[in-house]
């Protein structure tokens, strides 16, 4: 950076300003917080909502809480119900994540580093899957998991979650383990090593970075899934997240204030996520690009 | 493990891609016997190894993906409510009845709308904004986060906050009042004619970051070089982002475009959330995706709704098998010679 950034002859000037070295003018600062404005404003309106009255948002819809009431935050936070469908997300989040790990990464594997007959026919099974959304598959998802037993159950949600996730997972690792150097593998193998051995000691370490991308992006699905918990889950006890903020909306539809508190805590957790991991994020999406 | 072992899973693990590369080639070539020799053994512990890794993987993909696409395709020739199994056999009743309904012509029709003004409005933004943000500037990696936003938060909260400012007393419309624009104010959920624009407006507000973000991340890709090189042969700002930013970026917008074609064709949540089941045909938002719960799942029809969804996929697999033959092959041609060359 500081090589790049760094006083170069003036000819090389206007490189320097399309990227790394030019500041941004006052017209990009305006056009980007205006972009950023339209962003989160609509965010803005349910949180701040979610501090008014609702005579307040009746008789001015767009205007600002004439005093901060935390009463219908407090209400959510004291129902049993939100707590309820925090957890039911939280499990179906974090089973799903790990079901999509440990499948994807040793099924990516075979698919990286074995040679056998099947594994054109295999690769091209899976990348196929990119191309079945779930849409198409709903009605059919939804008889088999009646058929297994699995309504209003979150493993009913969870299983289909990691099958439809396991695409993008093997497309995005595939490419990652076939870059661990071939020298890597052949020294596991001098110092005896098996394939699994190498497996676990190296190619699971290294693949971490690849890993975490997969994992974030499966969480961040399953938290705000919708259409398939629609069809699964009936039963309000086994709601997730957003079935819950559907099913309050529309409950305590004249109590406006309180659904956009509802909405703000639920928001929260996969914003808070999301911060925490927003370069991993970005970094995979690069990947997945070039790949 | 001996030694010979670690010699032939040598030979096996060779490079993924395959004994088209030349160093395998010859490496296969000088290496055919002690293979043949050791090969039953070593074979029946590498499959295992296959099995086992791979095996678990491939059964609940099978089972929960690609089963009940095929059983889609069978249930969408009955008759059927759902429960039991299906007999009664109407052929392609299903399907006359689908081509000849209104109702879904409308929905197609709206797909088709909403695939092309994805495409028209989100695309030139996400590049503008996209290069306007690549400076370096104050704040950049917290804009970065911000302008995900929408794209992190769920399509229920997004539909649930957007329906509440968009209701006829809403924030909206408030809002229009106090800037003195009163004639501006409109029924914007359940006027026809605007609804579907609605739709847009939630539509790229929640998918505008994604492609921006995409967009960032293969502006990071393309070598400073190449900047560095055009500026010293005299080429402009504006030289420089038509002639190398924007042909460089391609194969990223290309990806980009083929996402939210697929997107947009399989459209549900928002529409669902925003304007529920009944609504929607009538204020002209319907998809295919919603016309198929509406009257598959919600109507009992459930072999209706399956053949909707075949229909659904034809036209989805046709469009993005297309794409793909002619926008990006390419792409995927260098990324699959990749290890020959």
């Amino acid at each position: 950076m500081a090589a790049i950034t760094a006083p170069l002859p003036t000819r090389a000037a206007p490189a320097r300003r399309r990227r790394t070295g030019g500041r941004a003018s006052w017209v990009t600062y305006l056009v980007a917080f205006a972009f950023v404005g339209i962003c989160v404003a609509p965010v803005l309106y349910i949180i701040i909502g979610g501090f008014r009255t609702n005579s307040e948002i009746t008789t001015d819809p767009s205007g600002f809480p004439s005093t901060w009431h935390l009463s219908n935050y407090l209400d959510v936070l004291e129902s049993s119900i939100f707590w309820r469908q925090v957890g039911n997300s939280a499990i179906a989040g974090l089973s799903t994540t790990v079901g999509v790990v440990v499948l994807g990464v040793a099924a990516s594997f075979v698919l990286a580093r074995y040679r056998f007959n099947a594994r054109g026919a295999l690769y091209a099974l899976f990348a196929a899957g990119l191309m079945f959304p779930m849409t198409v598959a709903i009605t059919p998802l939804y008889i088999l998991i009646k058929n297994l037993g699995l309504m209003n159950s979150l493993a009913g949600i969870v299983l289909p979650q990691i099958a439809f996730a396991l695409p993008t997972t093997i497309i995005i690792l595939v490419p990652f383990l076939q870059a661990i150097p071939k020298e890597i593998e052949e020294a596991a193998s001098i110092d005896g090593a098996s394939r699994l051995g190498f497996f676990f000691r190296m190619v699971v370490p290294l693949s971490v970075p690849g890993v975490v991308t997969v994992g974030i992006l499966a969480f961040i699905a399953s938290w705000n899934s919708y259409m398939l918990p629609l069809f699964v889950l009936n039963d309000e006890t086994s709601y997730t997240l957003p079935l819950g903020v559907q099913a309050f909306a529309s409950q305590y539809s004249v109590d406006t204030a309180r659904v956009l508190a509802f909405t703000s805590l639920s928001m929260i957790p996969a914003l808070v996520f999301f911060s925490l991991f927003e370069r991993r994020i970005v970094g995979g999406l690069t990947g997945a690009v070039k790949g | 493990m001996s030694d010979t072992e670690g010699e032939s899973s040598l030979t096996i693990m060779t490079s993924p891609e395959g004994p088209s590369a030349a160093g395998d080639g010859a490496r296969a070539a000088s290496s055919p016997a002690p293979r043949a020799r050791r090969g039953g053994r070593v074979d029946w512990r590498k499959h295992l190894e296959i099995a086992v890794l791979s095996g678990p993987a491939i059964v609940i993909f099978v089972a929960f993906v690609i089963f009940p696409v095929v059983m889609a395709a069978y249930y969408g020739f009955f008759k059927w409510k759902g429960y039991g199994p299906p007999t009664e056999f109407v052929g392609l009743e299903n399907y006359v009845t689908i081509f000849q309904d209104a109702t879904f012509i409308d929905a197609l029709r709206h797909n088709g709308f909403i695939l092309v003004m994805s495409l028209v409005i989100q695309g030139p933004f996400a590049v503008g904004l996209a290069l306007l943000l690549n400076q370096k500037m104050r704040g950049r990696s917290l804009i970065r986060v911000l302008i995900f936003v929408p794209y992190v938060i769920s399509e229920v909260i997004v539909g649930t906050g957007w329906s509440l400012m968009l209701q006829t007393n809403g924030a909206v419309n408030d809002l229009l009042i106090k800037l003195g624009l009163e004639s501006w104010t409109v029924d914007w959920l359940s006027n026809p004619d605007v609804a579907i624009w609605s739709l847009m407006v939630i539509i790229s507000w929640k998918y505008i970051g994604f492609a921006v973000i995409l967009f960032l991340a293969g502006l990071q890709s393309i070598p400073e070089e190449l900047f560095e090189a055009a500026s010293i042969d005299g080429a402009s700002y504006w030289q420089i982002q038509r002639r190398i930013t924007l042909p460089l970026l391609g194969p990223t917008i290309r990806i980009w475009a083929f996402l939210s074609i697929i997107g947009s064709l399989q459209l549900f949540d928002l529409v669902y959330i925003v304007w529920g089941q009944y609504v929607a045909a009538t204020a002209g938002t319907s998809t295919m995706a919603t016309y198929m719960v509406v009257n598959g799942r919600n109507a009992g029809n459930y072999g209706f709704g399956n053949a909707v969804a075949v229909v659904l996929f034809i036209i989805s697999l046709v469009i993005a098998l297309t794409y793909q033959r002619f926008v990006l092959r390419r792409d995927t041609e260098g990324a699959l010679t990749e290890g020959k060359k």
